[in-house]
């Protein structure tokens, strides 16, 4: 790292987060001048364009890539129109300990003053909740399920490589071409199609504004600059900036810049989860590096050196604090942009490059918090990759993770996408598969299966509350057979998948309607075209997820009343309701006996794995194939991010040995200290799900460092994950660390300020996560093999 | 057909050699070593083992014997060990793990499902299944069933022997097995009688006829202080360098918590409380080894 670097990173690192109103007073400001003189997608383009028009710019020290969101790095912007935090919620997020956002001195007096009297009533937020029927509302509130887009724009989008063919220019030619066929005498939609053509063409033109902005002020810090190093430098970039994003960039470093202005016009606009992602970033910067180098533009650590600026640049966009927060759901500043590495070129061929070689050194070097990275291991990837991922994975920072390109291709043929673009496509977020550039891929929010299964076995009635949330679907002490229980808990996940999906399409047309993303429609495939916006059908592909959570409690909890209840009858019904619902209070003997003498899921034991594999196919067949709004599809999805902590809590102790409000398992891994048969079990117990018909699994393994060492263990692990890619996995993703240096780091978090764990789809910092979150990671079974 | 007595599976052994690899324990075992990590596996029958620790005063294992062997007491359970027959009902009683049965008899069918099921990483890797224990060759005629039944589908045979056995039944098991991981604890033949109950020679004398019938063998050296370090480490050398065919030597630096296994079984430790030895002492015996023209790897 040299030092430029070594400096824009120590500066990004030691920013701290806080949040800045200038984005929420310009669009305020805008919105009371002119909301009702446009059509929504108009006025929504237009907003963009008093965005880019007005907002503070900043070009740092030292930088070569150039563009924040927020006046300065780490800086965060609000997006009232979606969700209008309150001033108590501003200042819960400067007054808390974990994941702070400060504000600066007058910000609530804005707040107060100009923006909540605006937005309250007509945020998105406050239209959601003043529409949803009451058994919604008791279902979310008793934990059955998370509302995504409550808290943020759809978003977990991803790109492909047009960005580096055309330029906005040529977006906007597309776009009058588009214009110009539309039919007003026999399509009936020709005027609501215009407008959105009209709204694209406006946010193109922001875009430049906004890159031309730049380079004007980088002209003037050149004409002030004494250094002559420097000086150059921020001619270039002006340069740079005068040609992309209005055109399609020449070299490297335009195809960097190209980006990261499209990048910020996206989060600008909305502020979309899981931000962007670029995508097989290796594979669409790779011709642009060959080229370059060729022709001596730039060498191999000039190359590495943009692509570390552009590093930098991710870590100093923390995610938009959350309204209502209680830092319990999220509580995170990582944004999810996820790089992928690797996988595999549209015509099928190996997509590992030199650049794929680079970018892992970048990872390795900057290893901040963001962005995070994948590797995409197919059938066709060179070992050497694989084992070169692995030795950064060895080093314990809990990415790169890992994922099965042949896999994540095969879902997307199942849910209908061409060979090719599902070979484009990849994961983003944490684990979500989706066709970069071409589709929309929404996740709308948790479902917390083991929450189900309680209601279940209080014949529809939640006991932490004691209301009736669920039909009821008899008294389990009645029930002779374990498949009566078994059916009665498919008749309660099948009504409170409608409950949730019955809200998510009034939010999902909301979005279509009154919240389009025209900067962002314009890079997705198709929307210009079929002339309608990315939240309204108009890209290639339109799917929304549903993420399953808890899969190890439900079927640990399954498999203790089958054993013991149905099986040897040494529990009966009566004594297991009541012991959970005293969360086993005096009756020790019985929670070790469900603890230590039951089937668990992870431990390659059919009698486990099939409950798994029956509770999986009862997921699927409630959420597959439900017609969303947009033409698409609904698919399901085994991710939990931190959601299974704040699950939980809202669950009481579980028929499996699980103490009341401690967390569920995670993603798709077995429950806390449930796998007692090492990694390899593991990965067959989760090579007997079917995951090609999800749109994503996650699996947590942690390693204590020894068993990784030398080459050997590199060889090893990288077998093992190719044989659990073998059997159909989908991703896997590991820690290395042991629990000592976890215990210190809480006892001495100072000490420990840079120590990276794998959470869910993404590292966070140990110390900068709730204390729940931490003991959470800390009882994940280490897997230690001699 | 005979079935063996195992004490435990473990999947994912990643330095019981190549590739990933199942490594299934043999209960039993001729030899005493002072240092063994594994002191439980001794005896050539199932041990009941009790964690008065780990006792919640249930009493689910009283009439759970079939032999009326356990009582309840204030204190926890006890077992009249006259009258226990070890088949472990009790322990399949306990809800915790107070009650472990160690030890527990496998039909050569039955190992060979357990040995299947990493088959897809024992691919991946190269790897396959270790017999290691307790010394397997104390069950040799199970031993040769289940290593016939590996060579049938294809799956790498490694065998983690003491040497402690006939020379016949070695050669018989060397025609089954595909790599041998050969402990030589020392060569002072006192220490060797001393610290693991047993004569060096026997063992030194197996090993040259395993290499003169052509079997691949590893030798490996547990690093014990006072046992197989310093002087140990020139006549080891001395002693295989005219020894071919000898593939490699495996020094392992002893680091485990085999002192509280000792503790925890009542067996007596004889050793110094720290035995660890520092990354600089063990490399430097590595290299010593090495001056004798062998190929020296520490660790697995």
């Amino acid at each position: 790292m040299n030092e430029r670097i070594s400096r824009l990173r120590q500066l990004s690192f030691d920013a701290e987060p806080s949040i800045s109103t200038e984005r929420a007073e310009i669009l305020t400001r805008f919105y009371r001048e002119n909301e009702g003189k446009h059509s929504v997608p108009v006025l929504r383009a237009l907003s963009f364009r008093e965005l880019c028009a007005k907002k503070t710019l900043y070009i740092g020290e030292n930088e070569l890539i150039v563009g924040e969101r927020g006046p300065a790095p780490k800086v965060v912007p609000t997006f009232p129109e979606l969700t209008c935090h309150t001033v108590e919620d501003l200042e819960t997020l400067h007054g808390r300990e974990q994941t702070r956002y400060t504000i600066e001195p007058g910000a609530t007096e804005v707040y107060e003053r100009d923006i909540i009297p605006y937005w309250r009533g007509r945020s998105m937020r406050d239209r959601v909740f003043s529409h949803v029927p009451q058994e919604w509302k008791d279902a979310y509130e008793a934990g059955v399920f998370t509302e995504f887009m409550e808290q943020r724009a759809p978003g977990h989008t991803a790109l492909d490589g047009e960005i580096y063919r055309v330029g906005m220019l040529d977006f906007q030619g597309r776009i009058r071409e588009r214009l110009s066929r539309l039919d007003y005498l026999t399509d009936p939609d020709a005027t609501r199609k215009s407008e959105q053509l009209h709204a694209m063409e406006i946010a193109c033109e922001a875009l430049i504004l906004f890159a031309e902005r730049h380079a004007t002020l980088a002209e003037e810090m050149a004409a002030s600059e004494a250094d002559p190093g420097r000086r150059q430098e921020l001619q270039e970039i002006a340069v740079v900036c005068k040609w992309v994003p209005a055109h399609a960039p020449r070299t490297f470093r335009e195809a960097i810049q190209m980006y990261w202005f499209v990048h910020l016009g996206t989060i600008t606009e909305l502020n979309g989860w899981d931000a962007m992602n670029p995508g097989h970033l290796d594979q669409h910067l790779e011709p642009f590096f060959q080229r370059d180098l060729a022709t001596g533009v730039v060498d191999r650590e000039g190359a590495k050196e943009l692509l570390q600026c552009l590093w930098i640049k991710f870590n100093n966009h923390p995610a938009p604090p959350k309204v209502g927060v209680t830092a319990k759901e999220s509580g995170t500043y990582n944004d999810f942009t996820n790089i992928n590495l690797g996988g595999l070129t549209a015509e099928g061929d190996d997509g590992v490059g030199e650049l794929s070689y680079l970018l892992l050194e970048v990872v390795d070097e900057i290893h901040l918090l963001q962005p995070q990275a994948n590797v995409q291991i197919s059938r066709d990837t060179p070992d050497r990759f694989l084992h070169e991922a692995c030795k950064l994975i060895r080093k314990g920072y809990g990415y790169p993770s890992v994922f099965n390109t042949d896999a994540v291709v095969a879902e997307q043929v199942r849910a209908g996408k061409s060979l090719s673009d599902a070979r484009e496509g990849g994961n983003s977020g944490c684990i979500e598969t989706g066709a970069f550039g071409k589709e929309a891929f929404l996740l709308t929010g948790y479902l917390n299966v083991p929450k189900i299964f309680e209601v279940t076995l209080n014949a529809g009635v939640d006991p932490a509350s004691g209301k009736r949330i669920g039909p009821d679907t008899g008294d389990p002490r009645t029930f002779e057979t374990f498949d009566e229980l078994y059916d009665a808990f498919r008749r309660q996940l099948s009504f409170f998948v409608d409950v949730k999906v019955e809200v998510n399409q009034y939010i999902e047309s909301m979005f279509a309607r009154y919240f389009p993303a025209p900067c962002l429609s314009v890079v997705i495939a198709d929307c210009i075209e079929n002339a309608r916006d990315y939240y309204d059908a108009g890209p290639r592909y339109n799917t929304t997820y549903i993420q399953c959570c808890g899969i190890g409690t439900i079927t640990d909890s399954l498999s203790a009343i089958r054993e013991h209840v149905f099986g040897s009858g040494r529990i009966s019904m009566e004594r297991m309701l009541a012991s959970i619902a005293r969360d086993f209070e005096d009756d020790e003997p019985t929670r070790q006996l469900l603890l230590n003498k039951t089937p668990k899921f992870g431990n390659d034991d059919d009698r486990a794995d099939d409950l798994m594999q029956r509770v999986y196919e009862s997921l699927f067949e409630v959420i597959d194939g439900r017609p969303n709004t947009k033409g698409g599809r609904y698919h399901l999805n085994m991710l939990s991010t931190t959601c299974h902590v704040y699950f939980g809590t809202r669950v009481g102790a579980t028929p499996d040995g699980r103490r009341a409000c401690l967390p569920i398992s995670d993603g798709t891994s077995p429950s806390h200290g449930a796998d007692r048969a090492g990694p390899t079990a593991v990965c067959k117990s989760l090579g007997k799900m079917d995951q090609i018909k999800s749109g994503g699994t996650l699996l947590n393994q942690r390693f204590l460092p020894h068993v990784m060492e030398g080459d050997a263990g590199i060889e090893k692990l990288a077998s093992l994950i190719r044989g659990y890619f073998r059997m159909g996995g989908h991703h896997i993703q590991f820690n290395v660390v042991d629990t000592g240096t976890l215990r210190a780091a809480q006892e001495r978090p100072e000490d420990y300020r840079d120590l990276l764990v794998r959470v869910a789809g993404y590292s966070d910092y140990f110390v900068d996560m709730g204390v729940d979150l931490q003991e959470e990671v800390i009882a994940r079974t280490a897997q230690d093999t001699f | 057909m005979p079935t063996g007595l195992i004490f435990d599976i473990k999947r994912y052994s990643v330095h019981d050699g190549p590739g990933i690899r199942t490594t299934v324990f043999f209960k039993g075992c001729p030899l005493k070593c002072w240092w063994c990590h594994n002191p439980e596996s001794r005896d050539s029958h199932p041990l009941l083992y009790h964690d008065a620790a780990k006792c919640l005063g249930c009493h689910d294992c009283v009439p759970a014997c079939p032999e009326g062997a356990v009582t309840a007491t204030p204190q926890g359970s006890l077992t009249d060990a006259d009258l226990c027959c070890g088949h472990g009902a009790c322990a399949a009683a306990c809800p915790t793990e107070a009650r472990q049965l160690i030890g527990r008899r496998y039909s050569v069918d039955e190992l060979m499902t357990e040995i299947e099921k990493d088959r897809v990483f024992f691919e991946e890797s190269g790897g396959g299944v270790t017999f290691s224990g307790g010394e397997p060759l104390l069950q040799w005629e199970f031993l040769l069933e289940v290593l016939r039944a590996c060579g049938e589908r294809g799956i790498h045979r490694t065998v983690d022997t003491t040497g402690v056995a006939a020379a016949a039944v070695l050669l018989d098991v060397a025609s089954e097995t595909d790599l041998f991981l050969y402990d030589i604890k020392t060569m002072d033949p006192e220490v060797h009688l001393e610290t693991t109950g047993a004569p060096v020679r026997p063992i030194l004398n197996n090993l040259h006829r395993l290499l003169a019938a052509g079997a691949r063998v590893r030798v490996r050296i547990p690093l014990i202080p006072g046992v197989s370090d310093g002087a140990n480490i020139d006549l080891t050398g001395r002693f295989l360098k005219h020894l071919p065919g000898i593939e490699g030597v495996n020094l392992l630096p002893y680091h485990s918590p085999a002192q509280a296994k000792h503790q925890k079984f009542d067996l007596p430790w004889r050793l110094p409380d720290d035995v660890s030895m520092s990354s600089g002492e063990v490399d430097a015996m590595a290299n010593r080894m090495r001056e004798y023209g062998l190929s020296v790897t520490v660790g697995g």
